[in-house]
């Protein structure tokens, strides 16, 4: 979707203000909502594709006007009322109103740092032949989607280049839908900076974005 | 809340002395806590556990030893260039946001700068989890279209003949930066390069210290 979220190349935001011996988190409530969300994937079962859209799809004055671990709390609530694992009403009210949903799954103290030491990997077996070569030039699609997407609103139809083949990974628009044996290739595709913001852009830039095939288009 | 309370407390600033003190979040957080411990699907000492990994084992310092390794010794550099994940791997780290490495090296001729326009993409087991300012709106906004206005904001300037190569992370693959390493370091030990990596550099939005600017 066209959110908010998709701010490559917005204008107005400000200079970027660096805070000098950051601590890792400024307050307790944004440690305990970080594992809770990393923890709650588990016995939730969504895939990171699904929670990134449930913190990206809101109106765009919530999400630039939340702090990032607050959008955190807000998407993680919303992933657990869609399951059923929790309703609106305790959230609201506090306190556990329902029982819970039987047989789900708990990250147990022993499974954590094992848990993330593996992450996961999303590399999946090619399902069919790569359509681009390294040095190719492409198009990238001019798409809007109403669901999650990947493909930043700035380079879309833009050309660029084929710069590296990633094999194929799970393609993120369809996996924030939950539809199995997505796998796509993947590729970083290169822009040169005019081509994108055109006499403005600084004569020496290039961007490059990591693009799924299916958002490409031979030219 | 009573007053004997606090006076076990004093030492933490648990603020438990008053709950005016609470904003709605930490309250909100808390409650579902409470609620999703009280259900069974989560044990507080996985959290425990999470917070402490994050906090403590997983940080810059680890990317600050993948590059200093890469300075010190020229077949690890060659094996980062060609599979970042396994020689990342080598030094004991992996897994979570970091499961298909991309290391870019800087040159005299390109400097590297890397950012996720899209949320928060960072690759988390060498340099833990992304600061505010990575996060925030200007930067995600910025980094792509004005790259030399950002390095400005860090105090930054490159000779305008130097290319700037932005990688958005917009998939699952995680860039880290290889700074060039400073002259004036020749026979320095990997623990001596060390000190001059700094996290900026590992993003590219600062450089190394040079030698003499370590403590």
């Amino acid at each position: 979707m066209d959110g908010a979220h998709d701010m490559g190349g917005a204008k107005g935001f400000g200079p970027v203000v660096p805070e000098p011996n950051e601590p890792v988190f400024h307050d307790e409530w944004e440690r305990r909502a970080f594992a809770l969300t990393v923890a709650m994937s588990r016995p939730g079962g969504w895939n990171i594709d699904m929670s990134r859209f449930a913190r990206e799809n809101r109106p765009p004055e919530d999400y630039l006007s939340k702090s990032y671990f607050q959008i955190w709390l807000a998407g993680l609530e919303t992933l657990m009322v869609e399951r059923g694992l929790v309703s609106r009403e305790e959230i609201e009210a506090g306190k556990v109103l329902l029982p819970p949903k039987p047989g789900v799954p708990t990250l147990a103290p022993a499974d954590v740092v094992p848990t993330i030491r593996r992450g996961a990997s999303t590399e999946r077996a090619q399902k069919s032949p790569a359509m681009f070569a390294v040095g190719d030039t492409v198009r990238m699609k001019q798409i809007h989607p109403q669901t999650h997407t990947r493909l930043p609103q700035y380079v879309r139809g833009h050309l660029g280049t084929i710069e590296i083949n990633h094999g194929c990974h799970v393609f993120a628009d369809l996996n924030s839908l939950g539809v199995p044996d997505n796998q796509q290739w993947l590729y970083t595709v290169k822009f040169d900076g005019p081509e994108l913001w055109g006499k403005h852009s600084d004569p020496t830039l290039s961007i490059s974005v990591d693009a799924w095939e299916s958002y490409l288009e031979r030219v | 809340m009573s007053d004997h309370d606090h006076d076990h407390d004093d030492h933490h600033h648990h603020h438990d002395h008053d709950h005016s003190e609470l904003s709605e979040t930490e309250l909100r957080v808390r409650a579902l806590e409470s609620i999703l411990t009280e259900k069974g699907y989560v044990d507080p000492a996985s959290l425990d556990l999470l917070i402490d990994l994050y906090e403590k084992k997983i940080g810059p310092r680890n990317g600050i030893r993948v590059v200093a390794k890469a300075w010190s010794d020229p077949a690890y550099h060659a094996r980062l260039m060609q599979d970042a994940t396994a020689a990342i791997a080598e030094l004991d780290y992996s897994g979570r946001q970091g499961e298909h490495m991309v290391v870019v090296e800087n040159t005299p001729e390109q400097h590297n700068m890397v950012v996720c326009t899209l949320c928060s993409c960072y690759p988390h087991p060498v340099l833990g989890l992304p600061p505010v300012w990575y996060k925030s709106a200007p930067y995600r906004s910025r980094a792509v279209s004005d790259p030399r206005g950002v390095l400005q904001d860090f105090g930054v300037t490159l000779p305008e003949t130097t290319k700037i190569r932005v990688w958005d992370s917009t998939a699952e693959i995680r860039y880290l930066v290889l700074p060039m390493r400073p002259t004036g370091t020749e026979g320095w030990s990997a623990e001596q390069l060390a000190e001059l990596v700094t996290r900026d550099s590992m993003i590219g939005t600062g450089l190394p210290k040079q030698p003499g600017e370590t403590a």
